[in-house]
């Protein structure tokens, strides 16, 4: 899972190319060396590279002109030109094209070292400027919202048809599973975007105080109540509002909500004037609402309401395929905020990941990476810094992925357990066997044994 | 059963052999035999840099590799360079069979110092274990006490340690047990 450097060489010299990829290989950078500048123009528009080493003189395009044209298509991958003929000149040419350096063959290898090292760290700086400011603006938009399963693909679907309209939103699912990602994805797609996300947690106060949060009071309103004080909803005016766990929420605020959903406006506490506000109403719960109609704890008017669409937030428990996702996120989030720079978890680690059945779901798995980026002494995650209840593993196959057929044989369960990893971590033969403890020829093996093939 | 070999290329001092050999086995739980010495070869040598290309020495190495060799580290008292870089103070195939060290750079005279064998022994401990982490398909480690620190200069090669950290220890482990 680390996250490689790409330098890409464009020299017409074999033996520089091959040297100065096994150079660069021994470091562990992904490279890729190409003879001229038609050929790095392709590369470039291929993949997104982080560093390009172009040697000044060549057949056809010279390094000046691949400089040039490499900066039509971005202008900000950082590139070096190399030369064994260094002049003045070129010099003040390349830089005045934009070239990040430009140094002469053969290299000091302190130099050329101190070069790159700076580059990335360069680029690591940006990237995490660019998370940071993004978590600071709280801002969620569908590529935000981590999972490339086809159940969050489902939702993600879903939300997207869901954000334009101006309906209520109900968002069901265990603790843990997203659902304020979900709500804040919902509203910064919908035209409400740039407009408040005001979240209310409905089971975190009681209700005399939920309300005040949720309606405000008029100075004077109770004991304690100096000044007026806006409650939540008018905050909330023209954006969104995401009431989370609405399902503990009492009676009397059901009551007080629902005349607020149909009418468009309240009264603060202690005040007689309406207050009208156009609030698009986003809730959520973990809770059986249905059973709690019918033993008479929530209001079947409201339930309907409120439900007018509503989203499952899936368990990570069947979304696996999403944890390879979550943890790189995390790895990422938390090297920043504990300024170290572990980028990786090893194969062992990422199994018992995998095999675990994340009843706090997501919140969980964040949290144990959390807490191995804390007490890691090196600059990758294996299983030592896992929490015990991971490193217990779950040897029940069954349970690991809901194989629902109890009678299934011993083969047919060892072929569903290997096509069910192959998909977690995209058919990569090395990943799957690692994570399976079997040397990649037996897991060819078992492949063709069951008829195994990619679609 | 297989083991990891020393080629001497030229003249080297037969207790530096044996502490080569020692070193290696105690590092990497193979048992490692010293070859015969090989003639430097005269090809490798580039009369503008006055240096050794350590290319041919890594051919030289693999024409040279018995069946049973695990891997063969090369030792040569010759200074070293590849066509990119001013000089280097070894070279190794990336996960393959065949590493270089040279000595050259490693002893206190070439800066101008007395000598110090102590010192000496200590790089060569070094680069060995480097050059030789680097066919275990080992990459350079950002820890600069790790043994696969990249040594721009003998100065970083003096900082770090001789043994692998933590996490290349693991990499290592993993390496030789999907390898047997």
């Amino acid at each position: 899972m680390k996250e490689q450097t790409k330098i890409l060489i464009v020299d017409d010299e074999l033996v520089i190319r091959e040297s100065l990829s096994d150079w660069l290989c021994e470091s562990g950078y992904y490279v890729e060396a190409v003879e001229n500048g038609s050929k790095a123009l392709e590369k470039v528009r291929e993949i997104k590279w982080d560093i390009l080493l172009v040697d000044l003189k060549m057949q056809g395009m010279d390094g000046i002109e691949v400089l040039t044209e490499v900066r039509k298509i971005s202008k900000d991958i950082p590139i070096i030109i190399i030369t064994g003929y260094p002049t003045v000149d070129t010099a003040v040419e390349a830089m005045k094209e934009g070239a990040y350096d430009y140094i002469i063959k053969p290299f000091n290898p302190e130099e050329i070292d101190l070069i790159i090292r700076n580059i990335i760290a360069h680029q690591k700086l940006v990237k995490e400027n660019i998370f940071l400011r993004k978590e600071l603006k709280q801002r969620y938009q569908f590529k935000d919202i981590i999972g490339k399963s086809r159940v969050m693909q489902d939702v993600l679907a879903l939300v997207k048809t869901v954000a334009v309209s101006n309906s209520t939103v109900l968002i069901r699912g265990e603790s843990g599973t997203g659902k304020e990602i979900i709500a804040r994805a919902i509203h910064s797609s919908s035209p409400r975007d740039g407009m408040p996300f005001i979240a209310v947690n409905c089971a975190a106060l009681p209700e005399t105080l939920l309300e005040t949060e949720l309606f405000g009071h008029e100075k004077g309103a109770f004991t304690g109540a100096v000044s007026q004080r806006k409650g939540k909803f008018e905050l909330a005016d023209k954006g969104t509002i995401f009431l989370d766990e609405i399902g503990d929420m009492t009676q009397k605020t059901q009551a007080h909500l629902l005349r607020v959903i149909e009418e468009k406006e309240f009264c603060r506490i202690g005040g007689t004037k309406p207050v009208k506000v156009d609030v698009r109403i986003i809730s959520a719960t973990n809770k059986n609402l249905e059973q709690m109609i019918e033993d008479g704890s929530f209001r079947e008017d409201l339930y309907y309401r409120l439900n007018v669409v509503s989203i499952e937030a899936p368990p990570l428990r069947k979304r696996k395929e999403d944890i390879p996702l979550f943890v790189e996120h995390f790895l990422k989030k938390y090297s920043i905020e504990n300024k170290k720079d572990i980028s990786f978890i090893d194969e062992d680690a990422l199994a018992l990941l995998i095999q675990h059945d994340w009843q706090g779901n997501v919140r969980e798995l964040e949290n144990a990476i959390e807490r191995a980026v804390v007490i890691t002494k090196k600059d990758f995650i294996s299983s030592d810094e896992l929490p015990a209840l991971i490193k217990k593993k779950n040897t029940n196959i069954a349970k690991t992925h809901d194989i629902e057929n109890a009678n299934l044989s011993l083969n047919e369960i060892e072929k569903e357990h290997i096509l069910h990893i192959l998909e977690i971590v995209e058919w990569n033969i090395k990943k799957a066997a690692g994570i399976l403890k079997i040397d990649r020829t037996t897991l060819y093996n078992k492949m063709k044994k069951y008829g195994i093939e990619r679609k | 059963m297989n083991f990891i070999y020393v080629l001497p290329f030229g003249e080297i001092a037969n207790e530096k052999l044996s502490f080569a050999q020692k070193l290696i086995e105690k590092k990497f739980n193979f048992i490692c035999n010293v070859l015969n010495n090989q003639m430097i070869p005269e090809q490798a040598f580039d009369s503008q840099r006055q240096q050794y290309l350590s290319t041919h020495f890594l051919l030289k190495i693999l024409e040279s590799c018995p069946e049973n060799a695990q891997k063969i580290v090369g030792l040569t008292t010759v200074d070293l360079f590849v066509p990119i870089l001013t000089f280097v103070f070894g070279q190794a195939q990336l996960n393959g069979k065949a590493a270089i060290v040279s000595t050259h750079r490693l002893r206190q005279e070439f800066y101008g110092l007395p000598s110090n064998d102590s010192i000496f022994s200590e790089r060569l401990d070094k680069e060995i274990t480097h050059e030789l982490g680097h066919t275990f398909g080992m990459v350079h480690c950002r820890n600069s006490r790790c043994a696969m620190h990249f040594s721009n200069s003998i100065r970083e090669i003096d900082v770090k340690n001789n043994e692998f950290c933590e996490g290349c220890e693991k990499i290592l482990k993993n390496a030789m047990s999907s390898e047997q």
